[in-house]
Formats: structure tokens, sequence, C-alpha cells
């Protein structure tokens, strides 16, 4: 898996985001401005994200970070105010540029939201549903992926004698597990993850945390947190946003041991 | 509290509560009036049969004609409008979305439609049925009472839709659903309770309607073969009964009355316990 790829400087100023020696870059964003009607919510993003590893945008409130991460697989669509520029490469293709089908792009990453939000069917169907869609028809080959996935997020054995009944009728903590497994189905590279403890009790927090360090053998994680705590736990990777910008980018002992903007420090220090 | 405050507040309290009380009352006492004039005549006879020879002077049989007609009309503009007002209405919450001020003016569209007099559907129908020839038929009615509550529906199923929250359709997008399948495979899934109850708003009001059907389905003593056979409705039958000078025949349009509103209000009813049930 190391194999070693020269990563590119794109400009002078945005080189201070890019080096990570030895990482090989699943996600490539450059020059990225994304604005509202009255706001900048982005401001020339630059940033590399490195394969199997847990990326951290961590920040306060407001400063783009969920934003940034709706760019990745362009739920931005969503929102007509939101105007997009510049370019986020993964596997060598701009998904900004239109060129590509967005559905598909959107399957090589799986998004794991604040709030789960179960697809209104039964618990199979949640995860059958992605499969279905990439045009997987055969049954056992769903029922095993089902499984697969299920044991993936540690739910199978909770749900494995009620695949059957609605999704929506499962506790918010096997609700969010679902809805990673879910995104796992479809097989992504990489898995967006905006907050997804923020609506968990801190046991099943702790669950989901547990997976993500496991998955990120198989994965490349990029997960948004204003817990800081919670960054030091799972990050290899930090960048820090504020107010749309990234403010530090680097390997998690050097963000957290010597951090360099007085904005950052501040942060650690009440943070903690 | 000053005085000034508490009489206020004493007056306002007494005031929403008259007013409520006069809401009841009126209510209650449509019902009365229907059931005391009505209750007389309502027999297995009246419900069962067609009317029979001087029917509107006195004679025997039923309405069976008016009530058949009735459902069978309200039911195929339910549907007809229910296969106009699905693809509508997800269309404005799927695709319109983006769009604001087009949503809005959609929006305000349909509430004017929906605004719009039954009878001015009725005579829009008619010129239209002239212009082609046709007579007084079931397809006709169904057509315009169709027209008359599909944007009912849509309003109703837009409100059902509006309500999912946004998080829903991102995590459909991001699993790779294009446009379509969130719409048919999620948000009518997600909405389908709620659609029941648009459903039964819409052929609650269309069963309820006569001014849309006295040009395009007609009357006739006869239940319906066919979609080319004018119909009876039951807000027609207690029209025509309620005009006869005959006391016999009045209370005979009460009947009828009460029919209709005992089905209406049925009908409200299951509405509401699904949408509850959502």
């Amino acid at each position: 898996m190391s194999i070693k790829t020269t990563i590119p400087v794109i400009s002078k100023e945005a080189a201070h985001f890019q080096v990570v020696p030895g990482e090989v870059p699943v996600l490539n964003i450059r020059n990225l401005n994304v604005r509202s009607k009255n706001a900048q919510i982005l401001k020339n993003i630059n940033l590399v994200v490195p394969k199997n590893k847990i990326t951290v945008l961590l920040g306060p409130s407001g400063c783009g970070k969920t934003t940034l991460l709706k760019c990745m697989n362009r739920l931005t669509d969503l929102y007509s105010e939101l105007k997009l520029d510049g370019s986020i490469e993964i596997d060598g293709e701009d998904i900004l540029s239109g060129k590509y089908d967005i559905t598909q792009i959107r399957q090589k990453m799986g998004l794991v939201m604040q709030r789960p939000f179960p697809l209104p069917m039964s618990i199979y169907d949640n995860i059958a549903y992605g499969l279905k869609i990439k045009g997987i028809r055969k049954k056992s080959i769903i029922s095993e992926k089902v499984e697969k996935h299920l044991r993936e997020v540690a739910l199978w054995d909770e749900v494995k004698d009620r695949l059957k009944t609605s999704a929506q009728r499962l506790s918010i903590g096997q609700q969010q597990r679902l809805c990673l497994a879910r995104g796992l189905a479809v097989e992504p590279e990489i898995i967006l993850a905006d907050e997804p403890t923020s609506a968990l009790d801190p046991i099943s927090s702790r669950v989901i945390e547990e997976e993500f360090l496991k998955l990120k053998a198989d994965y490349t994680i990029i997960l948004v947190t204003h817990i800081l705590r919670q960054a030091k736990r799972l990050a290899d990777f930090v960048v820090f946003m504020y107010y749309g910008e990234i403010v530090e980018y680097g390997p998690a002992s050097e963000i957290f041991e010597n951090p360099k903007t007085d904005i950052l420090k501040e942060y650690l220090r009440v943070g903690h | 509290m000053t005085l000034r405050r508490k009489l206020e507040e004493k007056f306002f309290r007494v005031l929403t509560a008259l007013v409520a009380l006069l809401v009841v009352f009126v209510l209650a006492h449509i019902l009365y009036t229907i059931i005391s004039k009505g209750a007389s005549s309502l027999s297995w006879e009246i419900l069962s049969q067609e009317p029979k020879g001087g029917f509107y002077m006195g004679g025997g049989g039923g309405i069976v004609n008016a009530i058949a007609g009735s459902f069978y009309l309200a039911i195929g503009a339910s549907i007809l409008a229910f296969i106009v007002s699905l693809p509508v209405a997800l269309f404005i919450n799927i695709y319109l979305i983006r769009y604001r001020r087009l949503l809005i003016g959609v929006r305000f569209f349909l509430d004017v439609l929906w605004g719009i007099p039954s009878i001015v559907y009725g005579a829009f129908a008619f010129t239209i049925m002239i212009f082609f020839g046709l007579r007084n038929s079931l397809g006709a009615g169904i057509v315009t009472v169709g027209a008359l509550i599909a944007p009912i529906m849509i309003r109703a199923m837009d409100e059902v839709l509006k309500t999912i929250p946004i998080g829903l359709q991102e995590a459909s997008y991001s699993l790779g659903s294009t446009k379509t399948e969130t719409a048919y495979k999620i948000f009518f899934k997600q909405a389908l309770p709620g659609f029941a109850t648009a459903v039964l708003l819409a052929f609650g009001r269309g069963i309820g309607d006569a001014a849309s059907v006295l040009f395009t389905a007609g009357y006739t003593d006869h239940v319906p073969r066919n979609l080319s056979d004018p119909t009876a409705t039951l807000p027609l039958s207690i029209f025509f009964q309620l005009g006869s000078p005959i006391e016999e025949v009045q209370n005979r349009a009460y009947a009828a009355a009460i029919v209709l509103t005992f089905i209406v209000l049925c009908i409200s009813i299951t509405a509401r316990v699904l949408y509850r049930k959502k």
C-alpha cells in the first residue's frame, strides 16, 4: 500500500497545506471558494487528504467545516444560493467540472450526518438500497453484503432477528451505525462524517469512534467535529478552520502540541 | 396586574370561548336540523332503490342512484387527480426546491386554483363539452371534479412533502440516488401516510360539490353503467328534492343530506386519524 507519490505543489501560499510526505493523496482540493448571496463561506481552500487516514476538520461552529464537507460530494447542489469555484479532484476527476456523473461520484463517498436519517424502509432495505442503485440485483449477493456491512459497524447481532422491521424504530445510536453501514455498502473510498456523534449518548459515541478507528484500514475518513477531545482521540491529520479559511493543517501531534497561530492556541486552551 | 389588564384578560377569554361555542353550536344545529327532518324518511328503501315513477311527487323508491353516482364520481375524480397530483407535488419538492421564487409562484398559483369557485370549473368544462359536442356524463363529471380537487390534493401533498427533512434528501443523494429515485423511492414512501390524508381530503371535497357537476354530470334516476351515462349525485339529489313543495319529498332531501354528511364526516375523521398515525 505504501506507494509514494509526489504531491504536486500548487502555489507558494497553498504549499503550506500540502506537504504531507509519504502519504498517498486521494482527494485534492485546489483554490476552492464558496460564496452565498452576501457572504464568502469558504476562502481559497487548498487541501490534500491522505489515504487511509482520519483527517479531522476542526473549528468553531459556523467556520465552514460542514460546507467544505458537502462540497466534497456536491450536496451543495441542493442549495442554489451557493456558488462554487476551484476544483476538487478525486481519482484525477474534477467533480466540480460537471463532466462526470454526480451519482457515481457520490458513491465514492459515504456520508454520515449529525443526525441519522434512516430511509423510510426496513433495516435490510436501508443497506440494500444503495446496492440496488449500483445495479446489483442478485439476492444472494445483496444478503451477503447486508450482513457484512452490518457486522462492520457492530450492529448485526442487535438486529439480525428483525431485519425486515422499520429502520426508524431503532434507537438513535443504532440508526447512526445503520447510516454508517448504509454508506459503506456502496463501497466508497472516502467516508465523510459530519459531527457523527453530536446527537448520540456517550456510549454510542464511543462505539462510533471505535468503528472509525477500525475502518481507516480500508477507507479514508474525513471527520468534522468541534469536540477537541474527539479530534485528539481520532485524528491522524488535523485541518483547523476559522471563518472559512484553513488556518493550520498538519499531523495531529504537531497541531495539538505545536500550534503556530494564536487562534489555534486560544482554541486549544479554551476547548480543553 | 392593574385592573385594566385584569378586565382585558377576562374579556378576551370570555370572547374566545363564546366564539368557539358559536362554531360548535352551528355545527350541532346543522346536524340537528338534518337529522330531525330527515331521520324519519331514512329507510332501507331510500338507501337501496332507484327512484320509481313519481318519486319527486312523493312516490316510492330511493336515492341509490345519487349515492352510487356520487361514489363513482368522487372515486374516479380522486384517482384522476392523484395521477396528476403525485408527479406535480414531487416535482415541486424535488426540482423546484432550488428555485425559491418560482416555487413561491407555483404554490401561489395552486392556491388561486384552489380558491376558484366550483361553478366556474363547471361552466368551463361545459363550454369544452359543447365545443366537442359531448353530453352530460359520468366521464365529464369525473374530469371536472378531478380538475376541481387536483389543486387541493397537490397542495395537501406538498405540505406533507415540505415536512421531510433536508437530511433525508441529502442521505438519499449521498447514496448515489438520482432525483427520480429520491422522489419515487424515498419521498413517496416517507410521505405515504400523509398522501392518504391528502387523497381523502380531496375526495371529501369532491363528493360534496354540487356546482361543478350541475352541467357536466347531469342527473338521472338510474345508476350509471358506463362513463358516457349521465349520473346523479347526492348534492343535486338534495337540491332537486328540496325544491319540491311536497313535505315528504323535502324530508327525503334531508335524509340524503344525512347520508352525504355522514360520508364526509367519516372521511374527515379517517383522514385525521391517518395523519396522526404518521
